[in-house]
């Protein structure tokens, strides 16, 4: 016999103070999520320590003091660092149930992202044609596009996560369905900045120190 | 309006006020993260420091960065995030070991 499905549950009324945890669903999304985050930082930390071990055997290269420029790195940090704070604003606006203010701070957090994914490109592009410095100039290289490519590459998959979100959601307005799924998104987020952070210190200022 | 409605309405208003408070401390911290960016950032253009200072300097300004955005952006100081924190906690530990083992043998 077929089953009926019910879903008015998602759909109260009066929405609950934390419509991203309210049900088993969003419950369960938060808790993976940081999974999943314990896990990356665990993969970030392998690819800082080859970066490390690895960042001054520039086989006659470019080393990073000649290479990294702190003015394009500053833009990035900044970037970033701003489309971390739209996103909490995003997620206020989420708690207070307003769905088109939600979106508008998320469109500027997608925005801000691809603003830094522009300069990376530009970056790398730039050491590439300028410098010569590739993968396979040195270890010093390989160990340098693994890890900030890898990190930009997060960046590139939460544009791609995020425009998804918003196209698929854009007729549905707030519900407890797609609160946890928003909330997600936003927590993955400012994990890629925490890592950024790092990229920022131990790469690139530490790499001009010496 | 019945008293239950009543009820409800002044307990939206409360939590709407807690949020816009919490919206500032979030604000302050995005305020004290751009602060620390730039003295990270001015450390290393003045140039005028022992490496011995800086570096230990920027990985504790990273750090406090990154209590920011764990506690203040990503929610962490509310209640019932106790299993989310053991969870990035236990990957900033293999993180550590990770890291502490890779130096360790390359230096040697």
């Amino acid at each position: 016999m077929a089953q009926v499905h019910d879903h008015s549950e998602l759909f109260p009324e009066v929405m609950p103070p934390e419509p991203e945890k309210a049900t088993l669903e969003g419950k369960n999304k938060f808790f993976g999520i940081w999974f999943f985050l314990g896990g990356e930082t665990v993969l970030f930390a392998s690819l800082f320590g080859v970066y490390l071990a690895l960042k001054n055997s520039t086989a006659g290269g470019p080393s990073s003091q000649e290479l990294f420029g702190l003015g394009l790195v500053f833009i990035m940090t900044m970037l970033l660092l701003t489309s971390s704070l739209t996103s909490v604003y995003a997620m206020y606006h989420m708690r207070n149930n307003d769905f088109k203010k939600m979106y508008l701070w998320l469109g500027i957090t997608g925005l801000l992202g691809i603003g830094f994914l522009a300069c990376e490109i530009y970056e790398f592009a730039h050491y590439i044609t300028d410098y010569g410095f590739t993968f396979r100039s040195s270890a010093f290289g390989s160990a340098f596009y693994a890890l900030v490519g890898f990190h930009g590459g997060h960046v590139l998959f939460g544009i791609c996560w995020l425009t998804t979100l918003l196209i698929r959601n854009a007729k549905r307005g707030l519900n407890l369905y797609n609160a946890p799924k928003f909330n997600t998104f936003s927590i993955y987020w400012h994990f890629i900045d925490v890592v950024w952070v790092f990229i920022f210190s131990v790469v690139y200022l530490m790499g001009k120190v010496g | 309006m019945t008293d239950t409605k009543v009820n409800n309405m002044s307990k939206e208003s409360f939590r709407r006020q807690k949020s816009r408070e919490e919206m500032q401390k979030q604000l302050i911290s995005f305020g004290l993260m751009i602060v620390l960016t730039l003295v990270a950032f001015a450390v290393v253009a003045m140039d005028t420091f022992h490496k011995g200072f800086v570096i230990p300097f920027l990985f504790l300004m990273a750090i406090v960065q990154a209590g920011f955005q764990f506690y203040y952006f990503m929610h962490l100081k509310e209640r019932g995030t106790g299993m989310a924190a053991l969870l990035i906690y236990g990957g900033v530990w293999a993180a550590f070991l990770t890291l502490a083992g890779l130096i360790v043998i390359s230096w040697w």
